[in-house]
């Protein structure tokens, strides 16, 4: 039987395999058979791979790849689940794509909807600037309190949405630069001071005691009237804020208002209409009219 | 040459020429660094030439060392082979493998607790983790298999190494590009090609080292007094070729200027992506896979002195597994922009790969029949057969993440990282674990370890670091996978991303716990080793280490 | 001994393993005919099958300023935590928008699809913030998104941009591939510059040579031009080139 065998292979007792009658540094090799399963299952998965390659694209030719037989392409597959995402949508709620913003507050199946596809476009879109809950930050404004700077109507809301505040080169964004009195040389240091003490005093806030708060009043009626209104109650139609709540955008500190004067800020909110779809915007509108001072 | 009263002998031709190239490089170097604006470049360039200076010094130095040179090949009829370059690369392993844990374990706080970023460019998470992976598996894993490689193809050839200055010089010139690769991340110099993040002037000096490597290994090879080539050098030949195409086809750039560290890949887009993907992973299948296979069928069975299992397998794996693996690739870029076709051929050839991966394990694990009662009284055996069993796990994951519907879940979340780190830690460090605590006794020529016992609570405390590690990524892999595409009842996303950021907070801090663990495993066995080569007791020079295997003549 | 099993015949297949044992040349070539095969046929058709990349509108190769940001982009290694690479999977576009195309990183020298998504998918995050939100966001995230796991780069907003050998740059690019023209590389510098600074009075010319480009002042400091001005142009172009409009869906189903 072992006539076969290499006259060096030797016998192992331990596994009753033979060697292969090589040695290296004292190690050997047994001559044992592929064991049964693995090889079955290499073979199953040789096969399984063949049958894939029938069904799916797979092989690189001259000009194209095999297609595979039933025509699978992962960017058709795609169209043919977004085309039943916008069918289960439409059936949930065949309304918010035609409804007008009233009618959608106004139905309760519509407003849950909306509030919902609102929720989620809001997470992933303004709550960088705006706080998951919408409770803004410095800088970016709350939406959840009932303090408006461009309005606070669902019609207004949605125009600030679709093309934003101050983004450049979109022609319907909402406009309006508070001038930076201190930086273009309109005002002096001293009467900056004077007008933010001003400010200050509007807000219900204390003041420095040195300061000429005549001079503030002179001067804010002269310069800043125009759009924070002559009491500084604000004006919507300019998004100039209204300075006599406590509410505020970049803070009413001192140091804060003066810098606003000094330099100005002109946030830029970004437009959304060019980024999310119609329904989307629609559906924002009326989950932040919600949040909290929907007018 | 003695009338000169010297005592300088000839040089040999490997320490002319090394001499000449490396004093020839020294001065156009210098003017690159004088040139350069680039102030990183600039530091770069300055120990390129600082490193061609201690070349020239060394060589000049070997040439008034009494030593016969060459050195002879054998010694009263025995090979007479040549360690020192494996004891170096053995404790520059061990030493940049701590380090790379060390920045692992950094980074993982940092995606815990963000502040230490420290918001410091040199600090900061983009530039730290290219630095633990390049640390890891190049320096820590190179350097592993460069120096076992060379241990094992001596022995198992019977020959001493070929090459007299040469595999100084491939061990030196390869922990130098390490140097490049680790500093240069932190100073911003990166291509942005993950695994592949050095510059163009560390890649080409790599290319140089690596082809010596291979000529070194091919050379040695020649020398062999075996007939045959054993298998483990069939798997680190395969390792060494391979790596030399991958490296040189991903690494195709275009330097801005040889004043610039910059350079630009030849290729861009979608060609750029299938290339790097089929570097990537093959820096897996034959840097962290066919290379530590070859460790394997050394030092497993060498360990627990019984044959191999399988000589047929050995076979059969290794051609199917290096076929296969070249074409698992696109698994990487499931759902990509790369074409449907290929990333059809990726994941079946993934699949296919399934069983030639664990043709390895099968070889190493049945190798301990007839000895498994080892297993009970040598953590070194123990860490090994272990690093079997967490390679077949992470080859196991392997395919199942490579079928495009497991993927679109797993891709881009830390479930890839709990199967990297299954892979990494369990199977690539535990199998060089091993390998090293074989080796530094064998080296010093030391009877024994200083403590078995260290090197049980290595085994426990690290095993148990990793248990921590990869449970915590799956769970928070999937469950990342999971958030990301939940819809609520009516049909819209449920969690916004950032809600699935602070969801992974919990087991960030598991991982960098399971990882602290690991960090202090490899610590003791630094200690460990550390005592062995300074306290062990002397062992008589001796060819056999450990037990020879158990057999009788055929009839 | 006769139990054993499996004897091997001498003429046994296994045998012919004996060349690639008893050979290192053979086995050397051994090797490389067999890792040849799959890189072949998996990279080759990728550079000649024509609907690899797709036929869109609008793509155009960066431009000098924005080259300089990607630079920083690649240098910060923001790559390990964000991909730009949306999969056609319904939850990715809703999040995202619609998926990438091979097109659209056409010029991309290294890719950055990225592997890793730490952080959200970047790939059309043009135009979806304020250059002072991104500002703000690099130079301490958690003061915008408190939850957020970003490092801070404050250091970009303080560093000026050195921009000396752009041209250099471009020429590089060119080099592999990306259609840089002549008067590109010429007037490298220069367009840099303009895109960075209000009002240049080269502007059209930038204008001209770049289609869609967005000229302005990128971090609040028209006087000098940052780290942070070329990174945040190059954030604000991500995703706003190809004209989603204009792009057939159909026809590029492949
Ligand atoms: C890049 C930051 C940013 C993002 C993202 C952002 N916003 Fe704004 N938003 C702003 C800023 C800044 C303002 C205030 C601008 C000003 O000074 O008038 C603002 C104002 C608004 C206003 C007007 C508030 C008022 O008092 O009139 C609404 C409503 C609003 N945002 C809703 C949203 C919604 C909904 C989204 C997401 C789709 C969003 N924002 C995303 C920055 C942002
Ligand atoms: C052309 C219109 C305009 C004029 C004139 C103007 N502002 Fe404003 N102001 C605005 C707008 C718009 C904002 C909203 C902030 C922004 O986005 O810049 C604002 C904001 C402010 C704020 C910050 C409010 C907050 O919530 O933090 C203060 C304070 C302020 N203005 C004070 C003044 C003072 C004082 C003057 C005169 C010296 C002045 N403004 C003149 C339009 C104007
Ligand atoms: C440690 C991981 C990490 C690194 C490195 C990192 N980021 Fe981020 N990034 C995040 C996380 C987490 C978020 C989500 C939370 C947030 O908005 O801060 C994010 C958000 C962002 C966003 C907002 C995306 C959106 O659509 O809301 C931008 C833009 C961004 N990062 C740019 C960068 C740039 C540029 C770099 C490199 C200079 C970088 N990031 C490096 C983790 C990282
Ligand atoms: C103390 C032990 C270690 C710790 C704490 C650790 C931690 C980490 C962390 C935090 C990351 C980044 C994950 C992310 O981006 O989300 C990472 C990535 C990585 N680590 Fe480790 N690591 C350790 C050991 C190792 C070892 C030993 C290896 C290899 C031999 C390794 C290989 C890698 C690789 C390849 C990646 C990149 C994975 C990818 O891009 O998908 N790590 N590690
Ligand atoms: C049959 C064997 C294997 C297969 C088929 C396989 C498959 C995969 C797949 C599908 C991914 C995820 C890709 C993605 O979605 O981004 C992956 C990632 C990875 N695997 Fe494996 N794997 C195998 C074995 C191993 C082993 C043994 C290691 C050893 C360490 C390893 C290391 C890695 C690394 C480092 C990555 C991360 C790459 C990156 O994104 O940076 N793999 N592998
Ligand atoms: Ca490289
Ligand atoms: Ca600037
Ligand atoms: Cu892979």
């Amino acid at each position: 039987m072992n006539k076969h065998h290499d006259p060096a292979s030797e016998f192992d007792a331990a596994t009753g395999q033979s060697t292969t009658g090589h040695e290296w540094d004292g190690i050997r090799e047994l001559n044992t058979p592929l064991p049964r399963w693995w090889l079955g299952i290499f073979y199953a998965t040789i096969i399984w791979s063949l049958g894939y390659w029938v069904i799916y694209p797979a092989w690189p030719l001259l000009t194209d790849a095999t297609k595979g037989v039933i025509g699978y392409a992962s960017r058709q597959e795609i169209e043919d689940d977004l085309a039943i995402m916008r069918k289960d949508r439409a059936a949930l709620a065949s309304g918010l794509a035609d409804a007008s913003l009233e009618q959608i507050k106004a139905d309760p199946a519509l407003f849950r909807v909306a509030m919902a596809q609102g929720k989620a476009a809001f997470g992933d879109n303004c709550a960088a600037c705006h706080g998951v809950g919408g409770s803004g930050g410095k800088g970016y404004p709350n939406l959840n309190d009932d303090e408006w700077l461009w309005g606070g109507s669902l019609a207004a809301i949605q125009t600030t949405l679709q093309h934003g505040i101050r983004v450049a080169g979109n022609n319907d964004t909402r406009v309006s630069q508070m001038p930076a009195f201190g930086r273009d040389g309109m005002l002096k240091k001293d009467e900056i001071s004077a007008v933010a003490n001003h400010v200050r005093e509007l807000a219900g806030l204390s003041t420095q005691p040195k300061a000429d708060l005549a001079l503030g009043r002179k001067l804010f009626a002269e310069n800043c009237a125009a759009c924070h209104g002559p009491a500084g109650k604000g004006n919507q139609e300019l998004g100039a804020p209204n300075l006599t709540d406590a509410i505020s955008l970049y803070g009413m500190d001192l140091a804060s208002v003066t810098e606003t004067i000094t330099n100005s800020r002109n946030g830029v909110m970004p437009a959304w209409g060019q980024r999310l779809d119609p329904t989307t915007i629609k559906a924002l509108t009326v989950y932040v009219h919600s949040l909290g001072g929907g007018q | 040459m003695a009338a000169t009263g010297y005592p300088i002998r000839r040089a040999t031709t490997g320490e002319m020429g090394g001499l000449v190239l490396a004093a020839g490089c020294v001065l156009p170097l210098i003017i690159i660094a004088a040139l350069t604006p680039d102030p990183a470049y600039a530091f770069h360039v300055s120990l390129a030439a600082v490193a061609s200076l201690v070349a020239v010094f060394l060589i000049g130095n070997r040439c008034f060392s009494p030593a016969p040179s060459p050195a002879p090949q054998e010694i009263d009829g025995k090979p007479n082979y040549n360690m020192d370059p494996v004891k170096f690369a053995t404790v520059a392993a061990m030493v940049w493998g701590i380090a790379g844990f060390t920045v692992g374990l950094i980074i993982a706080l940092q995606l815990a607790f963000p502040d230490l970023n420290f918001d410091l460019p040199w600090t900061n998470f983009g530039r730290m983790r290219p630095l633990h992976t390049s640390a890891v598996i190049f320096a820590f894993g190179g350097n592993v298999l460069i120096g076992t490689s060379f241990y094992v193809v001596q022995r198992t050839s019977r020959a001493r190494l070929a090459g007299d200055i040469a595999p100084w010089f491939v061990i030196l010139g390869y922990n130098f590009f390490i140097v490049l690769a680790g500093t240069g991340y932190l100073l911003g110099i990166t291509q942005g090609k993950e695994y592949a993040e050095p510059e163009w002037y560390a890649d080409l000096w790599l290319t140089i080292v690596w082809v010596v490597y291979l000529l070194v290994f091919l050379a040695t090879l020649a020398k062999r007094k075996e007939p045959h080539i054993y298998v483990a050098n069939w798997f680190y030949l395969g390792f060494i070729l391979t790596i030399a195409v991958l490296h040189i086809g991903n690494n195709l750039a275009l330097p801005v200027s040889i004043l610039s560290p910059k350079s630009y890949v030849i290729w861009s887009g979608v060609q750029d992506a299938m290339f790097q993907w089929w570097y990537g992973h093959n820096a897996v299948g034959f840097f962290l896979t066919a290379g530590f296979l070859a460790i394997m069928y050394y030092f497993v069975p060498k360990r627990a002195g019984r044959p191999v299992y399988s000589y047929r397998l050995s076979i059969i794996h290794f051609w199917a597994l290096i076929f296969l693996y070249i074409w698992a690739g696109p698994h990487h870029l499931h759902y990509t922009a790369l074409p449907d076709w290929a990333q059809t051929l990726g994941m079946t050839f993934s699949i296919m790969l399934w069983m030639p991966s664990w043709g390895g394990m099968i070889n190493g694990l049945m190798t301990l029949s007839g000895a498994w009662d080892k297993l009970r009284t040598d953590p070194v055996l123990r860490m090994m057969v272990v690093s079997l069993a967490f390679y077949g796990m992470s080859t196991f994951e392997g395919p199942l993440m490579s079928i495009k519907a497991v993927n679109s879940l797993s891709h881009y979340t830390d479930w890839t990282i709990g199967h990297v780190h299954s892979g990494a830690l369990g199977w690539v460090a535990y199998i060089s674990f091993g390998a090293i605590y074989c080796l530094v006794p064998w080296l010093w020529n030391r009877r024994e370890l200083y403590s078995l016992k260290l090197v049980n609570w290595h085994f426990w405390i690290s095993t148990l670091g990793i248990v921590f590690y990869i449970s915590a990524m799956w769970v928070s892999g999937i469950m990342q996978g999971l958030m990301w595409r939940a819809y609520t009842s009516l049909g819209f996303l449920e969690y916004s991303f950032i809600e699935t950021v602070a969801a992974m907070k919990p087991y960030y801090v598991i991982r960098a716990l399971g990882g602290g663990l690991f960090l202090t495993g490899a610590l003791i066995m630094a200690f460990n080793l550390w005592m062995t080569v300074r306290h062990g007791t002397v062992d008589a020079p001796s060819d056999d280490h450990a037990l020879q295997p158990q057999l009788v003549p055929a009839q | 001994m006769s139990s054993i099993e499996n004897p091997a015949p001498r003429k046994s297949l296994w045998l012919k393993h004996k060349i690639f044992e008893t050979n290192s040349i053979i086995l050397v070539i051994g090797v490389l005919l067999v890792i040849s095969v799959g890189g072949l046929v998996e990279i080759a058709p990728l550079f000649y099958l024509r609907n690899t990349i797709e036929k869109v509108e609008g793509m155009r190769p960066y431009t000098p300023l924005e080259l300089a940001g990607r630079a920083i982009y690649v240098r910060e290694g923001c790559y390990n935590c964000h991909s730009q690479m949306i999969r056609p999977l319904r939850d990715e576009i809703e999040r995202y928008g619609p998926y990438s195309l091979a097109a659209e990183s056409m010029y991309d020298k290294p890719f950055q699809w990225g592997s890793k998504r730490t952080g959200p998918d970047l790939s059309r995050v043009g135009g979806k913030y304020s250059d002072e939100w991104q500002l703000g966001h690099l130079n301490q995230p958690r003061a915008l998104v408190p939850q957020s796991i970003m490092p801070g780069y404050p250091f970009l907003a303080k560093t000026e941009l050195h921009f000396g050998d752009i041209a250099d740059h471009l020429r590089a690019n060119r080099g592999g591939g990306v259609p840089y023209t002549d008067a590109m590389i010429a007037q490298a510098a220069s367009d840099l510059e303009a895109q960075a600074t209000p009002d240049h009075p080269r502007a059209a010319e930038l204008e001209a040579r770049y289609p869609k480009v967005q000229i302005r002042d990128f971090d609040g400091d028209p006087k000098r031009i940052t780290e942070a001005d070329a990174l945040i142009a190059y954030l604000q172009v991500l995703g706003t080139l190809v004209d989603f409009k204009l792009y057939d869906t159909k026809a590029n189903i492949r």
